[in-house]
């Protein structure tokens, strides 16, 4: 139920900003790094929808991002289809349908049930790809081409020039930020909110618990699509281990750090993370030890994750007049 | 038997080797204020259990405006028009009074499941939610988070959210337990006024709230019904008084 403070608004619109003028000052090493993060930064805030809103605490995530990047090799390489207008839809589709059957076998279960059977099910896929020869097994596959986004021989957004995809990138960020908005702020999201807060009273008032649960399940699923879709078109290859449990493991400590059910926390989380990540990677080999316990550190001490920070300025400021007046 | 809104044919229900409702025929009439008392145990909220769908039967059917019901889910059966309060008082402890009652009235309307529009936008539903508020005498209350309202607040803000869903047939579960005077009685009047134009079927300890306004009452032991009929042949009932109602009414 986002109804953002006025100091939450102000930073969210500066923090987009910084994104969209950063191109015009950063190194390229940065621009291509930040377009990788703003990724995960989508497919975590995918995950917020169920774990921060919904309640769905879903620990087989990747599995949608995964389908989607193999989607995106499955057509330019077994196809030989490199229309990026014909992939996307394809990829979101085949992510939100791998959803609806997850979901709709998985909302069946509740609490440590529901963690256990997604991550069975997401496993499930994961071999699925890592067995499979034509599939490039372990291996994965490498991508020969980007997705062409052109309209009668016209390119629109040329995928293989780094700025404009890290634009690509901040526009699928910023569009699902704004679309998952508008959705919790719609009765729709009220109700899972409820159905969080208290399942069966929302039951016996005449929701369809199951079926909010789904939907919310597809619409996750289907941005989570479009992660990987964005992430297979900038890394070109697809691997199965974009479909593990390691990877749905990480969306989730992302979430956690950055804040769940806010939205922008996962922003947060993702670049703090990952930036992170890449600076202990080149001082220590145990930089996961200290990236754990970071996580842990933070989910103890503050448990709204960093987008807590700014309700805490803003509840600073609220009691800083009051001192003043007396 | 003719008008009966709802009914029961042989209802049971079965807790592992206990029997918490066994047999049960009842017929509630359209447009009446039926009690069901009992002591502690007796199976009363397993009754409303069953006839709200939130329990399925181990035997037996329910039967509304004709139709078998038996094993429809809670919110289609809440779709029907019938709604319930809990005993056990159960409402969104971090929303407030108001959005607690919001949420109730959205979810009949067409649109509870709109994805684009606000959902405090939504002028039947605010004005549903603020009527119900002010019928229950918590209008003052509206912003208030549920989990800081004090017990008797909440139990009529429980109250406030089954007038919200607008239901024909109201089941509720003692909803005068653990009120205080005062609210006590402004609640029965407020049940008296709902019985004009609703059918009520309430589980009520306070027996002279009973028949201040029930018009039928069903008397439980067991999980079995002991006696069903007017409050005077209640009141007359041998059995009933050996068994009940002996130690309640002086
Ligand atoms: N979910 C359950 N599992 C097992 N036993 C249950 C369950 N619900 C109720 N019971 C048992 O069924 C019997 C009837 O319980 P019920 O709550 O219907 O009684 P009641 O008439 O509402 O009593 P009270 O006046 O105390 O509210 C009790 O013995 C109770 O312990
Ligand atoms: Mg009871």
């Amino acid at each position: 139920m986002p109804s953002y403070s006025r100091v939450t608004l102000v930073l969210l619109a500066l923090g987009f900003a910084a994104l969209a003028l950063f191109p015009l000052v950063g190194e390229t090493f940065y621009i291509r790094f930040f377009t990788k993060i703003m990724i995960y930064a989508l497919f975590a805030m995918s995950l917020d929808l169920l774990v921060g809103y919904a309640g769905l605490v879903s620990l087989g995530h990747a599995a949608f991002f995964g389908v989607a990047t193999y989607t995106v090799a499955g057509f330019i390489d077994k196809l030989g289809i490199a229309d990026g207008f014909l992939i996307l839809p394809a990829a979101l589709a085949v992510a939100a349908i791998c959803a609806a059957v997850i979901g709709w076998i998985s909302i069946r279960t509740t609490g440590v049930y529901f963690i256990m059977i997604t991550l069975a099910l997401a496993q499930m896929l994961y071999y699925f790809f890592n067995d499979q020869l034509y599939w490039g097994g372990t291996d994965g596959m490498n991508i020969s081409a980007k997705p062409l986004l052109a309209l009668g021989g016209f390119t629109l957004v040329d995928l293989s020039n780094r700025v404009q995809f890290y634009y690509t990138a901040l526009a699928c960020l910023v569009t699902a930020f704004v679309m998952l908005s508008v959705l919790l702020r719609s009765p729709f999201g009220h109700a899972l909110v409820g159905i969080r807060a208290n399942e069966g009273r929302m039951r016996s008032l005449g929701y369809d618990v199951q079926r909010y649960k789904l939907v919310a399940f597809v619409v996750a699923g289907a941005l989570a699509g479009l992660a990987g879709f964005l992430e297979s078109s900038r890394a070109t290859f697809a691997t199965p281990a974009y479909l593990g449990w390691h990877e749905s493991g990480h969306a989730l400590m992302i979430v956690i750090l950055g804040g769940m059910g806010t939205l922008y926390g996962p922003i947060l989380g993702a670049f703090v993370l990952l930036l992170m990540e890449d600076y202990f990677a080149t001082l220590t080999e145990r930089w996961l030890l200290i990236e754990g316990l970071f996580v842990m550190a933070v989910a103890l001490l503050m448990p709204e994750g960093l987008a807590g920070l700014p309700r805490r300025i803003a509840a600073l400021r609220r009691r800083a007049p009051e001192n003043g007046d007396g | 038997m003719a008008d009966a809104m709802l009914e029961t044919i042989g209802l049971s229900r079965r807790f592992g080797g206990l029997a918490a409702v066994q047999d049960v025929s009842l017929a509630i009439e359209r447009g009446v204020v039926h009690a069901i008392v009992g002591p502690n145990g007796a199976g009363k909220t397993t009754l409303i259990n069953l006839l709200s769908g939130d329990l399925k039967p181990s035997a037996g059917m329910v039967r509304y405006k004709g139709r078998d019901i038996t094993a429809w889910p809670a919110h289609k059966v809440a779709h029907l028009g019938i709604g319930r309060s809990y005993q056990k008082t159960n409402i969104f402890r971090d929303h407030s009074a108001f959005e607690n009652c919001r949420l109730a009235a959205q979810a009949r309307l067409p649109g509870a499941f709109d994805m684009l529009r606000p959902a405090r936008s939504r002028a039947d539903v605010l004005s549903r939610a603020r009527q119900a508020l002010e019928q229950c005498g918590l209008a003052d209350r509206a912003q208030r988070r549920a989990v800081d309202m004090s017990y008797g607040e909440q139990r009529q803000l429980e109250l406030a959210m089954l007038l919200a869903s607008e239901p024909e047939l109201l089941l509720l579960d003692e909803p005068l337990a653990g009120m205080g005077p005062e609210e006590s009685a402004r609640v029965i009047d407020l049940l008296k006024r709902l019985a004009a134009t609703h059918t009520l079927v309430m589980i009520e300890h306070d027996m002279d709230a009973v028949f201040a306004v029930a018009e039928r009452i069903t008397v439980m032991v067991n999980g079995s019904v002991l006696a069903s009929d007017t409050p005077a042949a209640i009141r007359a009932n041998k059995a009933v008084q050996e068994a009940y109602l002996g130690e309640a009414v002086s």
